[in-house]
This record gives structure tokens, C-alpha cells and sequence, in this order.
């Protein structure tokens, strides 16, 4: 019979076997992309270095890279929690837009002491990226269909509805303005900066406490549990009794919430403190390599967007460097991804055993609809 | 309105759907036998790119002394070759490897993005090469010359030819070849299949890539049929909406081509309005109905084909029949006021409408049984 | 003594932490039935595959006729003659016979373009439907095999094998779906397939019916060969000892029931399935405190849905559920379980348990929301923690921690896992379906003598099963439902195999007093 000792000792052997995957596929992936960059004409290492100065070479650089990791946080709970509930979220895109719209919207239009003012336009923004994600949720869970697609369509939506609500003689268009942009938002709706006269704004910090929050809600609360539950094995949660139509929308408009705080912050924290065009385009695909690295697990998707916030705010450096085209980061990215999923391919190159392991349901399996 | 304008539309709708049939039928190859392709997009991406590279390249190492045709069926055969390298890889990650297949297939679509950007950012210089070209119009001599009919159909880029054979091609081999049944079996039950002697893993891998290349068509077509250059991202979600045509199309070639039709012709309207040449209501009016119209000629064409559906599509052919006649009249002939429906908002039909399709607002879609699960011999 | 048809000669085959097949030694002689025995897991579907080409033996060696051979994979199998029907039926569901049959092996016409030839159905219905005249085994070719009955389905399957021409035969499991009617006439279809020089291999957990219907009996156990025998040598016992190396006690011990009041109440109950056919037609009975009421029938008469709509898992059309006088009809599963009746379902893997959770969660499944699992909307893992570490404990599941993932537990230490979260509740009725399926004798010892306690307990036990002796074994009352209506009902002691079998093919008696 197991004692408390023996759990907590296998517990840890489970954690680090675990991370070696990762580890081992992210080394993995860099070594793909240097060979890319060879073939290219650059020398890896050089680029490489620059990447990292980029990323960690200077109080700016570490801001840069806090400030990038913000956004992937959020965004990548949103996408771990739907991962976890059984569902994919590429919606991402779409509801983040929707949030930092609302914020937005919010932020300039009502006058507030700031301690009122900066909460209302954070929930203004988990609002529109929940709302928008209760769609594709409420046609899944009714009408079985399947939310990749449909996430993806209104990700492609949001964009021209919210483009065109930016553009001449759109309602959110901010007068004259040359550039399709909205009005500024208050003083008083802004994040204060953590760090006087920096740029690094307060939206970390409500990035780190989602992190615990949705670890929370997951594994300690009941809800957690039927969400869990439901991503696991939809019949066995019908049969305990657990409402299955009702847990998919709420765990759509949960993670749409956190894709729509992701992109409240961002407006909210960072100047011009207003929404326009081209802004945090690629962060919905790009977070679920953050999510997927990170374990599906509200911890590691801090850790993996760390990783990420720092090749993306070390990449500039890079390319103003070695002229490399910053889309080699997206092609690293999408090779941790790649190798983390296919985990197969880590363990058969590095020799390493596979622990039997938890995990949500196999997304495939309800792409019939219901399981 | 005239007839010009309706032999227009319906003639660019088809061109519009001819890369967004060719994106269904890669999707059919893959879900036919089971496996789940959500990286059509990506694959279309990569021929599209792989088409512009391939022609410039052998334009370049030709020296430009060959009929441009050349250049641009060698770009169609890199256009093929890239996407079905890509898609060989989602069959190695989804079959040997195991990795879900939704995954895979995002793994897929963010690879194709990111080497498509990097390849556009550091080789494709926006203003500099003018562009290869794209394939010539072919009139088929007696057929383009059917009042109405002739220049819809018989007047085309042969790509679109190519497409039209292809569905006619893949709804046959389907269901009247032994390829066909050995797919499907794969697809409903692979341990049946199994048990009479059939690779199931090998007829995946085949088929998967296969659709690969029928993917890369679709992506060439992007590049070879009006803009003759690549941009980044101009697949523009036509992958996905592939998809929806196909399984609005109940997982068959033909169903499929009436669905591209559809978003084919939303499209199409959205560039017609762009020019300014009807009132944006009317424009929405006739659009439905020449879509439901075309949606009832496909299942009715797929009954005539295949036995088995199900017993009430003759009374739902019908009814969308009508409905859409009765649209199309509508339009037509009732004086619409001129309301303003901002021009972004057309460019919203082909989404809208693949979101209705999906919430099943027109008819429930039964997928190939095993499809999704990686087939274990054990 | 003319060579054995097949011979196996140390055949071995071991999966990832299980040898399934150890150094089997095996004769099937010409023109005879021999029965392969054993129970669930001893090896006996592994050592058919390997002899049908589905897997590769590790070691030994495969002999047809006296002439060793390499069998790789169905089509070899198929060229010797060897064909098999699984257990669960190998044909694709949506297409027709003539295409079930066709697959692998197509018949063309036309231009010889290979795969991309012309399909010739016509051709093949035809010969379909002589073959099947020939062997007395009547199908239509143009039917879709998820149109036909259980029993057409595996006459589908025996003209598969013999369109192939097989002469050896192996059969699955072949009656664990059939009523002992429909069972008695594939015995008389086998035996006409003996007569005509066919030679048949028949695997089976099923004591009584090797005894009947074999020549020889190979029994399996663990891998290995425990025996060679035949029915007039040996009887139930020894046979039952042999599958599982100990006295085996066929009987459950059960003493006789004291019912007390009504705990269950059906009333002209009336459900429909997915696809809006009424499978249950006004069943109507009563399960009392105490009690062991038993429903026997095929699979696919109703009792899957009744199961459904008493449990709030389907919606009920007609008709009311009534438990201790509270009217249940149609409430959701939570208030149904809340009123305090357990469920331990068909399909563990699908509804019973969540394979990716580790036991202490699976323990928790019904009752997570109530105190002492949580409070006030968090869950207590403490609490969580203590229940599973006494139900392990009681139930006597075989696990190396209350942290293991259910996926990793055997089918008997997963049914108990089930068995041991709803009986631990307070409950005044348990309904149990297909409880015992799959499981080795141990685990289904086991399950038994738990359900008996409980209704010594005085709970009411509600038992649906297909297989006959559980039934007779356990219940005190006997019910058997055909085509979603109760045709008769019995006290145990007046149930007879017989009478069971013909209710249970719907053949109705002669009224009586019911």
C-alpha cells in the first residue's frame, strides 16, 4: 500500500521526467533552427547570442521580455484551461481583439478614480474575449459543432468587424487620426508601470495571479473538477451527473475570458494605450505552442511564455544584428511545439522511458460531436 | 441587372471555389481514411508559396527561352511536391508518431506560416520581381459558345478544368473502385480492414499524402490563377473553410464542390461589389439564393450518384430549391432600396456562412467512424 | 493417423509487461471441432490471431497440413485456407453485405486499372447469395450490415470466411451474443460444415457448450496449455479446475432473500433510441428491499435504454419511475443518484470510470460536490484521499498507490473500483448491468459475493445480464425482456435453462399466472 512518503518521492521522479521532454525539445528545436540559419548564411551562434542580449542583457531588455511574457500567459491559460476542458481554442486571436476592444472602449469612455476605473476595463476586456468565446461554446455544446473551425472563422470575423469599427467613418474610430486607430484611453484606466518611468506595467502582475487563480479553480474547486472531468471522458461525466452542454460553455467563455484579459492588458499597459491595426496579430497560434510546452498546466504555461516573451523580445536585437528575418523565432516555435507534441520523437532520440501520464481527452475523439 | 453580369458572377464564383474544392478534396483524401486534417490551410500555404518559388526558378535557370506555360507547370509540380512533403509530415506525426491529429495539423499550419514568412521576408523582395504570370484562359471551342452555360463552365484557366475532373474523378474512384472501398473501410472500421489483409497505416500514409497534393494545387491556384506572385498569408483561412465545405458536403466530392460554390460565390459578389456594380441588399438577396440554389443542384446531383442517403433529402432538396428560386426572383425583380452594408462586411460572408454550415443549421454531418483514432494493431 | 490440418509448436507472444502465449503446443485434426477453453485473458483470441496472421508469433512455429509455413498476415492465412470470425464482428458498418464481403479481395470488370478498376458488385451478390444457399445460411447481399440483426452478422461473417475459401474455420466467442436457441442452430450450421470436410476451431469461456458441441478441448490458462481432453473424458469441474488451477465453486453461496417493501417501482415504462424507435414498450415490474430481480435477454432488447431511463440518462416517453413512492420519471442523473440509487453501468471504460484520473478521483466520481469531498465549492483532497485509501483497502483492489491512473488497473481491480464507489454510498438500490463481463473468474467470484451482502444488507438489487448463469446464479426473481417488453416473470426456483432460452428468443408461453 502506497504511504504518503512514497507518493510525494514519486511525485517529484514524475515532475522531472516531465520537464525533460521540453527541455530536450526546445534544445531540439534550436538546433533545427541554427541548422536553418546556417544554410541561410548566418552564423547561429551569433544570432543566438544576440537573441539572448536581446532578451536579457539589460533592465530594458528584461522589461521587454517581462512585458511580451504578459500576454502569452493569459493567452496560454486560455488556451491550457479549454485544453484541459476537452476543447481547442484557436479563438484566441479573435477574443483577445475582443478584449482589448472592450477595454478599450471602456477605458475611454467613462471617467473613474483610477482604483475603480482600472479593474472595470480589465473585466470590460474578460467580458469581450468571454463573450466571444461563448459562441463557437453555445454552438458546440447544441449543435456539436466543432470549435476548431468555428473558433477560426470568428477569429477571421473579429478581425474585419473590429477593423472596420476602426476605420473611417467607423463607431470606435478615433477623430481625426491618419492611422485606422481608436481614441487613447484615460489616465485613469492605465496600468501603473511596476518600475517608475519603465515600461513595465502592472499587467504582469495580474498575468502571474491568473496563473494561480485558474491553478486553483482547476484542481481545488468543484467546477475545476466537472470541467476536468468533462475534457477527460464526457460520458463518465454525464453519468456522475455533471452537466456536459453547460461545462463547454463555461470553460469556452473561462478561457475566452483570459485570451480577452490577455488583450486588455496590453492596451491598458502599454502606449499608445490605444487599439489599432496589425496589433498582436499571431499571438492566438503562437500560444498554443506556450500552452502544449507548458504541460497544459497553469505553472509550466508561465514558464514556456517565458520562454517565448524572451525569443520574442530577443529577436529585434537579433534581426537588427544579423539581418535575420524574425520569422525564424515563429519556425523555432513551431518546432518546440511540433516536438513536444510528438514527444515520441524526444524519447526515442534521448532514450528516455515514458511515464504513463494524465491528460485531457484526446481533442480528435469529439470531433463527431458528441463522445 | 443583366445577363452579363450574372454569366460574370457565377463564372468568377466558379473560379473563386476552385481553390477551396481543391483544399475539400485533399481534406476528403485524408478524413475518407480517418484521419483528421485541419492543416489544409497550411498546405495550401506552401504550395502557393512553392508555386511562385518554382516558377521564377525555373524561369531563371531557363533563361526565359521556354513558352512561359513551361515555367508555370514546373511551378505547379513544386507546388505539389511541397505540400505533399508537408503533408507526408502530418501523416508521420498523426500515424507513426501518434500525436493527436488536431494538433498535428495546428503543428502543420504554424510551420507552414512560419517558413512561408520567413521565405517571403528574406527572398521575395514586395516590389521587385513583377510576378510570373499566370495560365492562360482555355475556351473549349464548341461548349464556350452555349448561350449562358458556355462562358460559366467552358471559358477557365485550366486549373479550374483540372478541378472539375478531379471531383468527377474522386466521387467515382470512391465509391466504384476497390482504392475507393478500401479507403472508406479504413476510414468506418480499420480493424475489418485489417482482418481481409489491409495495410491500414500504409493506405493512410498514401492517402494523406495524395491529399497533400491536391492541397498544393488549390494553393497554386492562388498564385498561378489571377495575382501571379505570393503574398504572405494569402491563403487567408480558405484551408478551413475547405474543411466546412467538406463536411457540409457529407464527406463527398460533389457535396463539396456545391458548398465551394457557395463560398465561391459569396466571394465573388464581394469583389463584384467592390466595383460598385449592384445595391448591396440586392447583392445579399440574389447571393443566398443563387447559394441555396446551387446547394440543392449539388445533393441532387449526389442522390443520383449514390443510393443510400437519407430519406428525407427529397423533400429538403426541394424546399432549398424553391427557397433559393424564389430568392433569386426576389432579387431580381423587387425594387431594393439602396442600403448602405459597409463593403468589409461581404468580405464576412464566406466565415459567417461556414459557421452556419458547422452549427449544423443545415443538416447534421456523419464523419467516416474511425476517424480521429491512430489505428493500433495490438 | 493423416497429418493434423494445423499444427502449433511452441508457440509464444508477449505484449509489453504480459506473455500471452507461452510455448503452446496445438493440433486441430482433420475434420473435426475442438474447442480452445479458458478464461477471460488466458490467451486463447492472441494464439487465433497468431495463427490468423494478425500478429507475429515471438517463437514456435506454424504447420499446415505437415508443411511449416510463414503466415504474415490475413491474406496468408486466407490462402491457406484458414479463415476467422472475431468475436466482434469484423464489417463495416455503413456499407452492404456484397462490400463487407468484396474488401480486400475485389472483384472487377472492365479495363484492368488495379485499385482504380471498375467494382463489379453485381458479380459478387450473386455468387454471395448462392454460397449462401449452399450452406443453409441465408443473406442478403444488398442489406447494410448496420441494418442486420446480431445473428446476421455473423452468418455474414462465416460466408466471409468460406467466400474466401476457408476450410478451416475459427470461431470467437461465437454465441456470447446469441440466445441458446440462436445458438443451438450454428452448432447445427457447424456441423454441416464438418460434413462437408471443413475443420473448426472454437474458442469459448463457456463450460456447457464445449461439453456439447467439441471433440476435443484445449484448455488455456495463463498462457499456457493445462490440458488436452475430450467431453466424455472429463465434466464441468474438472474442466473449471483446469481453466483456473483451483476448485472452482460454480455456484454462487447465497442464502434466501427476506424482500421487504418495494424499493423499486416501474410502470408501463416506454423509451425510445437514438434513432426515435421504441425499444421499450410498458415494461412494468417492482424491485423489493432485499432482493435479487434478474433481467436476462439477448443484448439489444431494451435493456440497455431501461437501464437509461430509470438512471435519468435517457429521456422516458411514457410511463413512470418510482423509487420508495417518489417519482423519479425523467429527473436528472444527479437527483437520481441522490435518491440514493447506484449504477454500476455496461461499458466501464466509456461511462464507469475516467481512465486518465487516478483512483482516488474515480472514487469521488458521483458524490464530488457533497461534503465530505468538498466544501463549499472546494474540493478537500484529505477527505478524497481517506476515502480511497479504505475503499482500496475493503474492496481489495489491486493497486500500487491510490494515485494510479484507472487505465493502468486490469479489468477486475476497474469493475471493483466501480463496484466499490457505489456501494459504499448509503443506497437502497443497485442496479447492475452486464457486471461481470470480461472479467477473470476471481474478480467475478468477487463481484458476486458483494452484490449478495449488499441485498442481505437490504438493498434492492437490480441485475441485468446476458449471460444466463449469472442470472440463475444470482437472482431470486427472473425476468426476461424481449424486444423492449417483460415477457415473463419467475421465481428463480421455477427458471430453467430451457424455459429462459425460449423467452429470451420470444417465444412467448402460454399464459399462466404471472
Amino acid at each position: 500500500m502506497a504511504t504518503a512518503e512514497t507518493t510525494r518521492k514519486s511525485r517529484w521522479r514524475v515532475l522531472l521526467s516531465r520537464a525533460a521532454v521540453p527541455l530536450l525539445a526546445i534544445f531540439t528545436a534550436l538546433l533545427v533552427s541554427a541548422g536553418v540559419l546556417l544554410i541561410q548564411g548566418t552564423n547561429p551562434i551569433t544570432a543566438y547570442l544576440a537573441l539572448g542580449e536581446g532578451a536579457f542583457g539589460s533592465q530594458t531588455a528584461i522589461i521587454e521580455t517581462l512585458i511580451k511574457t504578459a500576454p502569452f500567459i493569459l493567452a496560454g491559460l486560455g488556451i491550457a484551461l479549454a485544453f484541459r476542458g476537452g476543447l481547442f481554442n484557436i479563438g484566441v486571436q479573435g477574443q483577445l481583439f475582443m478584449g482589448s476592444v472592450f477595454a478599450v472602449w471602456v477605458g475611454y469612455s467613462v471617467e473613474l478614480p483610477a482604483i475603480l476605473h482600472i479593474p472595470l476595463a480589465l473585466l470590460a476586456g474578460m467580458v469581450g474575449g468571454g463573450l466571444w468565446a461563448a459562441i463557437p461554446g453555445i454552438l458546440k455544446a447544441r449543435n456539436g459543432a466543432h470549435e476548431v473551425i468555428t473558433t477560426i472563422m470568428l477569429n477571421f470575423i473579429a478581425s474585419i468587424v473590429i477593423n472596420w469599427s476602426i476605420s473611417p467613418g467607423g463607431p470606435l474610430r478615433a477623430p481625426r487620426t491618419v492611422v485606422p486607430e481608436t481614441l487613447p484611453v484615460l489616465e485613469s484606466a492605465r496600468l501603473p508601470a511596476l518600475i517608475a518611468d519603465t515600461r513595465l506595467h502592472a499587467g504582469v502582475i495580474v498575468a502571474l495571479i491568473a496563473a494561480f487563480v485558474v491553478y486553483w479553480l482547476l484542481w481545488r474547486t468543484v467546477s475545476g473538477f466537472e470541467i476536468r472531468t468533462v475534457g477527460a471522458n464526457p460520458s463518465a461525466a454525464r453519468y456522475a451527473g455533471i452537466n456536459v452542454g453547460r461545462n463547454i460553455v463555461l470553460t469556452m467563455v473561462l478561457s475566452g475570458a483570459l485570451a480577452g484579459l490577455g488583450g486588455g492588458i496590453q492596451v491598458l499597459g502599454l502606449e499608445p494605450y490605444n487599439f489599432t491595426i496589425g496589433f498582436n496579430v499571431g499571438l492566438g497560434f503562437d500560444s498554443i505552442a506556450v500552452a502544449v510546452l507548458g504541460g497544459i498546466h497553469p505553472f509550466g504555461v508561465v514558464l514556456a511564455a517565458f520562454l517565448f516573451g524572451a525569443m520574442d523580445a530577443g529577436s529585434r536585437l537579433m534581426q537588427l544584428r544579423t539581418k535575420v528575418p524574425i520569422d525564424i523565432v515563429s519556425i523555432t516555435q513551431g518546432l518546440i511545439l511540433a516536438f513536444v507534441a510528438a514527444n515520441l520523437i524526444i524519447r526515442q532520440l534521448y532514450r528516455i522511458r515514458a511515464e504513463a501520464e494524465e491528460g485531457p481527452v484526446s481533442l480528435s475523439e469529439l470531433w463527431g460531436g458528441e463522445g | 441587372m443583366d445577363t452579363v453580369f450574372f454569366v460574370g458572377i457565377l463564372g468568377l464564383a466558379l473560379v473563386k471555389a476552385t481553390p477551396i474544392a481543391f483544399g475539400a478534396m485533399s481534406g476528403l483524401m485524408c478524413e475518407r481514411s480517418g484521419v483528421i486534417n485541419i492543416a489544409i490551410e497550411g498546405m495550401m500555404l506552401m504550395g502557393a508559396m512553392m508555386a511562385f518559388l518554382g516558377s521564377v526558378a525555373f524561369d531563371n535557370l531557363t533563361g526565359g527561352g521556354l513558352p512561359p506555360t513551361a515555367s508555370l507547370i514546373f511551378g505547379l509540380i513544386s507546388a505539389m511536391l511541397g505540400a505533399g512533403l508537408i503533408a507526408l509530415l502530418h501523416a508521420v506525426l498523426s500515424i507513426h508518431y501518434k500525436v493527436d491529429q488536431i494538433i498535428s495539423g495546428t503543428v502543420i499550419n504554424l510551420l507552414a506560416i512560419g517558413i512561408t514568412n520567413f521565405v517571403a521576408n528574406a527572398y521575395i523582395d514586395p516590389n521587385g520581381i513583377a510576378g510570373v504570370g499566370v495560365f492562360p484562359v482555355i475556351s473549349i471551342p464548341i461548349l464556350s459558345k452555349i448561350p449562358f452555360i458556355g462562358p460559366i463552365f467552358f471559358d477557365h484557366a485550366p486549373l479550374v478544368y483540372l478541378m472539375l475532373i478531379m471531383v468527377a474523378l474522386l466521387q467515382y474512384a470512391l465509391f466504384k473502385t476497390p482504392w475507393g472501398l478500401r479507403t472508406r473501410a479504413v476510414g468506418e472500421h480499420p480493424r475489418a480492414a485489417d482482418t481481409v489483409g489491409i495495410n491500414v497505416n500504409r493506405r493512410r500514409y498514401i492517402n494523406v499524402t495524395l491529399g497533400g497534393l491536391l492541397a498544393g494545387l488549390g494553393g497554386a491556384f492562388l498564385v498561378l490563377e489571377s495575382v501571379g506572385r505570393f503574398q504572405k498569408l494569402m491563403t487567408n483561412g480558405r484551408g478551413f473553410i475547405a474543411l466546412a465545405a467538406l463536411i457540409f458536403g457529407k464527406w463527398t466530392s460533389v457535396g463539396a464542390l456545391g458548398s465551394a460554390l457557395l463560398f465561391g460565390l459569396s466571394e465573388a459578389l464581394g469583389v463584384r461589389l467592390q466595383l460598385g456594380d449592384i445595391n448591396e441588399l440586392q447583392a445579399l438577396v440574389l447571393l443566398i439564393g443563387l447559394g441555396l440554389l446551387l446547394l440543392a443542384l449539388a445533393f441532387a446531383a449526389l442522390k443520383l450518384i449514390r443510393r443510400g442517403a437519407d430519406k428525407r433529402s427529397n423533400r429538403k432538396i426541394g424546399v432549398i430549391a424553391f427557397a433559393g428560386l424564389a430568392m433569386i426572383a426576389a432579387a431580381l425583380f423587387v425594387n431594393w432600396p439602396p442600403i448602405d452594408i459597409p463593403v468589409q462586411f461581404l468580405g464576412l460572408l464566406p466565415y459567417v456562412a461556414t459557421v452556419l454550415v458547422l452549427a449544423g443549421f443545415v443538416g447534421r454531418a456523419i464523419p467516416p467512424a474511425a476517424i480521429g483514432r491512430p489505428y493500433e494493431k495490438a | 493417423m493423416s497429418e493434423p490440418v494445423i499444427r502449433l509448436s511452441g508457440v509464444s507472444k508477449h505484449f509489453p509487461g504480459v506473455l500471452a502465449n507461452d510455448k503452446v503446443d496445438f493440433e486441430l485434426a482433420a475434420g473435426e471441432i475442438h474447442a480452445l477453453l479458458g478464461e477471460n485473458g488466458a490467451g486463447k483470441t492472441t494464439l487465433m490471431n497468431v495463427v490468423y496472421g494478425l500478429y507475429a508469433q515471438d517463437e514456435g512455429k506454424i504447420y499446415i497440413n505437415g508443411r511449416e509455413v510463414e503466415i504474415d498476415d490475413p491474406n496468408d492465412a486466407l490462402a491457406q485456407g484458414i479463415g476467422m470470425v472475431h468475436q466482434h464482428f469484423m464489417l463495416v458498418p455503413v456499407m452492404t453485405v456484397t462490400e463487407n464481403l468484396m474488401l480486400g479481395h475485389e472483384t472487377t470488370r472492365g479495363p484492368r486499372l488495379g485499385l482504380l478498376a471498375d467494382l463489379d458488385e453485381k458479380k459478387v451478390a450473386e455468387e454471395v447469395k448462392q454460397l449462401g444457399e449452399v450452406h443453409g445460411l441465408a443473406i442478403n447481399p444488398d442489406a447494410l450490415v448496420q441494418d442486420l440483426s446480431v445473428g446476421a452478422q455473423q452468418r455474414v461473417e462465416i460466408v466471409k470466411a468460406l467466400y474466401r475459401g476457408a476450410d478451416v474455420l475459427i470461431l470467437d466467442e461465437p454465441t456470447a451474443v446469441l440466445t441458446p436457441q440462436e445458438a443451438e442452430e450454428l452448432f447445427r450450421v457447424m456441423r454441416s460444415l464438418i460434413a462437408e470436410g471443413k475443420s473448426i476451431i472454437f474458442i469459448t469461456h463457456k463450460l456447457k457448450e464445449v461439453l456439447e458441441i467439441a471433440d476435443r478441448i484445449t484448455v488455456l490458462r495463463d498462457g499456457k496449455v493445462a490440458g488436452i481432453t475430450t467431453p466424455s473424458e472429463t465434466n464441468e469441474s474438472e474442466l473449471a479446475a483446469m481453466m483456473v488451477g483451483r476448485e472452482v465453486i460454480l455456484q454462487v453461496e447465497k442464502g434466501p432473500p427476506h424482500p421487504g417493501e418495494p424499493v423499486l417501482r416501474v410502470e408501463d415504462l416506454q423509451v425510445k433510441d437514438l434513432r426515435e424507435q421504441m425499444v421499450v414498450r410498458g415494461v412494468s415490474f417492482e424491485v423489493r428491499a432485499g432482493e435479487i430481480l434478474g433481467i436476462a435477454g439477448v443484448q439489444g432488447n431494451g435493456q440497455a435504454q431501461l437501464v437509461e431511463a430509470i438512471t435519468g440518462l435517457a429521456p422516458v416517453e411514457d410511463g413512470n419511475v418510482f423509487v420508495d413512492g417518489k417519482d423519479i420519471t425523467n429527473l436528472k442523473p444527479r437527483a437520481v443518484t441522490e435518491s440514493g440509487i447506484a449504477h454500476v453501468p455496461e461499458d466501464r471504460h466509456k461511462h464507469g470510470l475516467v481512465l486518465g484520473y487516478p483512483i482516488d478521483e474515480n472514487l469521488m466520481l458521483q458524490t464530488y460536490y457533497l461534503p465530505p469531498f468538498s466544501k463549499r465549492t472546494f474540493i478537500q483532497p484529505k477527505a478524497v484521499r481517506e476515502n480511497a485509501e479504505t475503499l482500496v483497502k475493503e474492496y481489495d483492489v489491486r493497486t500500487p498507490s491510490i494515485s494510479t491512473l484507472a487505465g493502468s488497473l486490469s479489468g477486475g481491480n476497474q469493475q471493483k473500483v466501480i463496484v466499490a464507489r457505489e456501494l459504499s454510498r448509503d443506497i437502497r438500490l443497485l442496479i447492475a448491468n452486464q457486471p461481470t463481463r470480461g472479467l477473470d473468474v476471481g474478480s467475478i467470484e468477487y463481484i458476486h459475493s458483494r452484490i449478495v451482502a449488499k441485498r442481505d444488507e437490504g438493498v434492492g438489487v437490480l441485475l441485468v445480464s446476458s449471460e444466463l448463469d449469472e442470472i440463475m446464479g444470482l437472482a431470486d426473481r427472473i425476468a426476461v425482456i424481449y424486444a423492449g417488453e417483460i415477457l415473463a416473470m419467475m421465481p428463480a426456483s421455477e427458471a430453467t435453462k430451457e424455459r429462459l432460452g425460449l423467452l429470451m428468443a420470444g417465444v412467448q408461453e402460454e399464459p399462466a399466472e404471472n
